[in-house]
């Protein structure tokens, strides 16, 4: 029997079974959205060892996003992703330091010349020449924008790197700004916004793009769209107490306790697009997002909510469409109340509200039925006294 | 009947005198309209605040007993369509077009609050003929008393917003409306839709604190930052937005003689099914007329007096038993 290419990936890792390994591409591709065939397409993919090497660039950033993928449990999915991936250099993980890592990183990108994946965390300080982050004694902006050109793809993970993150927040002392930014917006790039984000938005996206030799589709801000299509205000468990109009009113009164809705407590769930309630973190069961646990979202994802609007400040609801309406979905433009609108006690009286609400079937039939027999009665009635009339003329001309 | 020509010129006579005592108090005798209490309380609604999350609808159940309503009887929650006797207070949603963007007139989204106006001079009371619907003397407030109602409805005529509901369901029906959580008062509370606003559309307060407010709002510059009460026009809770454009009307300022529910929107009132109605209150026009017709039991003492003579003088011996 011919051997398959995912029964492999057990002899070159050494620690995970073929079941795992499938299991856990079927749930990738479930994150994605694709058809559940796709995920034998992943593991092939995936156990075709010529991986594309991936260089790791950090700049002004708190190694969250590290931290986060490390913390992903799907089955071994450090070890699929960071051995599977030729994770040729990243300043925490690599095991060289100092001249050794800068040389490991050089060779690869030499070596690997368009077609590496250029993963980017961390925002890039412009100001005075961008002398506030430097690697081996050059700033991060030289570094990167050496690096991206020659990559495959790059993908920017975290805030930080997607749209500025805490380091560009007022008054941003070091002029920090987005990879995007940097590097002028003459790349593509992938946004994985989220502070930090959930490491599933990141590993299905590299999956995909290994997949398919493409990037998934984006929306306007450059998030994949399979993640942060949805407002988490649609996601949101505690979305029936909005609509129903229970709040919390303090952290820990009766409300809270109960799970009312935290939109009162500054929750930024109806601004920001991620896929938080329907992904979870940790990988410990329900509830384990921050509304989930009573925490309001504070629009990490969200440029111009996260850590620029104050805490407490009750989010706008702009993206939120009234009910009631059907919307043609065009290419750029956010529909964010799409699914709201599908939600029922979100549906609006009109300003004129119809009168009666027509005619059953039953009613039209008791209706004709009666006019029948009116009309049948009255043709009856007609045609005798045509005959009385007419009798009582022959007895006249009798007499 | 034969009508001489003697009769003919007393019958018209009288008739002349009987117009002319009719027509001359009219002019003289225009009500003055009804001026605001000044303890009057009532509610700001601002509709370029509002989110529309029904909060108001929820607890204006939740504090007048009220069960769910349902337009739709397959629906299990609470979705009425327009006021009713189980709906005391709507919210209800002006849309056109694409409907894309809030509080704007083309291809735009309004959201707008139905309840009693709680008017200065309310047609309701005007046409109660036993005062079952009647104003507090202090919190102008439009009071409901069942135990004086004859069910006759002349109030869900009479009302121009279409607001007093019947209970056509109940064998011992009432009329049901909204009567600014009156009932709550006593014990301190006040109208439960504004203190469960979320955003501070809808706060409570005495009217002329709200009417300056309503002016301040509209004062304020589209694009700038602005203290936002929130629940009561006193309370030192305030929220902080962003000012979005207003259409320059503070519907019942005058409408309809004024009216103790202030509105704010962006939407011209008359798209979100509020009626355009003149200064004059409908009851000092109507309360006008009769004044005149009863002032000093005159026409009544001409019209019947005339009356009686025509009957006297075409009723021959013959006819009496």
């Amino acid at each position: 029997m011919k051997e398959r290419e995912s029964d492999l990936v057990p002899r070159h890792l050494g620690m995970v079974s073929r079941r795992d390994f499938l299991k856990f591409c079927s749930v990738a591709a479930a994150g994605m959205g694709l058809p559940l065939g796709m995920g034998a397409k992943i593991a092939e993919a995936v156990a075709n060892l010529k991986r594309p090497p991936v260089i790791w660039l950090s700049g002004q950033e708190c190694t969250g996003c590290t931290e986060t993928l490390l913390r992903s449990t799907h089955p071994t999915v450090e070890h699929l992703i960071l051995n599977l991936i030729s994770l040729d250099y990243h300043e925490t993980l690599s095991t060289p330091s100092g001249h050794l890592a800068e040389e490991a990183k050089a060779k690869s990108i030499a070596e690997n010349k368009g077609k590496f994946i250029l993963v980017t965390d961390g925002a890039i300080p412009m100001k005075d020449g961008g002398v506030y982050c430097q690697v081996g004694g050059r700033p991060v902006l030289e570094i990167l924008r050496e690096t991206a050109p020659q990559a495959m793809a790059v993908i920017a993970i975290g805030s930080c790197a997607s749209w500025g993150g805490i380091p560009s927040a007022s008054p941003n002392p070091t002029g920090a700004v987005s990879t995007s930014e940097a590097l002028g917006g003459k790349f593509t790039l992938i946004n994985i916004p989220g502070c930090p984000p959930n490491p599933y938005n990141f590993l299905s996206t590299v999956l995909y793009v290994l997949t398919f030799n493409k990037l998934p589709e984006l929306d306007d801000k450059g998030r994949p769209k399979f993640a942060y299509r949805r407002l988490i205000h649609e996601g949101c468990e505690r979305r029936a107490h909005f609509d129903a109009g229970r709040f919390a009113l303090s952290f820990g009164d009766d409300g809270h306790r109960r799970g009312w809705c935290l939109y009162k407590l500054g929750c930024k769930g109806p601004e920001t697009f991620n896929n938080c309630p329907e992904q979870l973190f940790g990988d410990v069961g329900p509830r384990s997002w921050p509304a989930g646990t009573g925490c309001p979202c504070f629009g990490c994802s969200e440029k111009g909510v996260g850590f620029t609007k104050p805490i407490p400040e009750q989010a706008s609801l702009e993206h939120y469409t009234p009910a009631g309406l059907l919307l043609e979905h065009e290419g750029g433009v956010r529909v964010g109340g799409a699914q709201m609108r599908q939600t029922p006690p979100t549906a609006f009286a009109p300003i004129e509200p119809p009168e009666g609400h027509g005619v059953t079937t039953a009613a039209v039939g008791l209706a004709a039925g009666l006019a029948g027999v009116a009309v049948g009665a009255g043709a009856v009635i007609a045609m005798k006294l045509g005959k009385e009339k007419s009798e009582t003329g022959a007895n006249t001309e009798k007499d | 009947m034969g009508l001489s020509r003697r009769d003919f010129f007393k019958l018209s006579a009288s008739g002349s005198l009987v117009l002319a005592s009719s027509a001359s108090p009219v002019p003289a005798a225009a009500l003055e309209p009804v001026p605001r209490l000044p303890e009057g309380m009532g509610i700001l609604y601002d509709a370029t605040v509002c989110i529309g999350c029904k909060a108001c609808m929820a607890v204006c159940k939740e504090y007048n007993y009220l069960p769910p309503d349902h337009h739709d009887p397959s629906n299990v929650w609470d979705d009425p369509e327009d006021l009713s006797s189980k709906t005391y207070n709507i919210v209800k949603l002006y849309t056109n077009g694409a409907g894309q963007v809030k509080d704007q007139e083309a291809n735009g989204y309004s959201y707008i609050r139905r309840l009693c106006m709680h008017c200065v001079d309310p047609s309701c009371t005007s046409a109660c003929p036993v005062d079952a619907l009647h104003k507090n003397p202090h919190t102008g407030a439009v009071l409901y008393d069942k135990d004086a109602c004859l069910g006759c409805r002349y109030c869900q005529i009479a009302c121009p917003y279409n607001v007093p509901k019947f209970e056509w369901d109940k064998p011992f029906p009432q009329i049901r409306k909204c009567q600014l959580c009156s009932h709550l008062i006593p014990q301190g509370g006040y109208a439960a839709c504004c203190e469960f606003c979320p955003t501070g559309a809808s706060i409570y307060g005495n009217v002329q604190d709200l009417l300056k407010e309503a002016k301040r709002r509209l004062s304020l510059t589209t694009g700038q930052m602005a203290d936002y009460p929130l629940r009561r026009i006193d309370s030192s809770d305030k929220t902080q937005r962003k000012v979005t454009l207003y259409n320059n009307h503070i519907y019942g300022a005058r409408e309809g003689g004024g009216t103790q529910v202030l509105m704010l929107a962006n939407v011209p009132f008359n798209k979100l099914g509020l009626p355009l109605l003149p200064a004059e209150s409908t009851a000092d026009r109507t309360e006008t007329l009769y004044h005149a017709l009863y002032k000093g039991m005159i026409f009544p003492y001409v019209l019947f007096g005339a009356v009686f003579y025509l009957i006297y003088k075409n009723t021959s011996n013959q006819d009496l038993p």
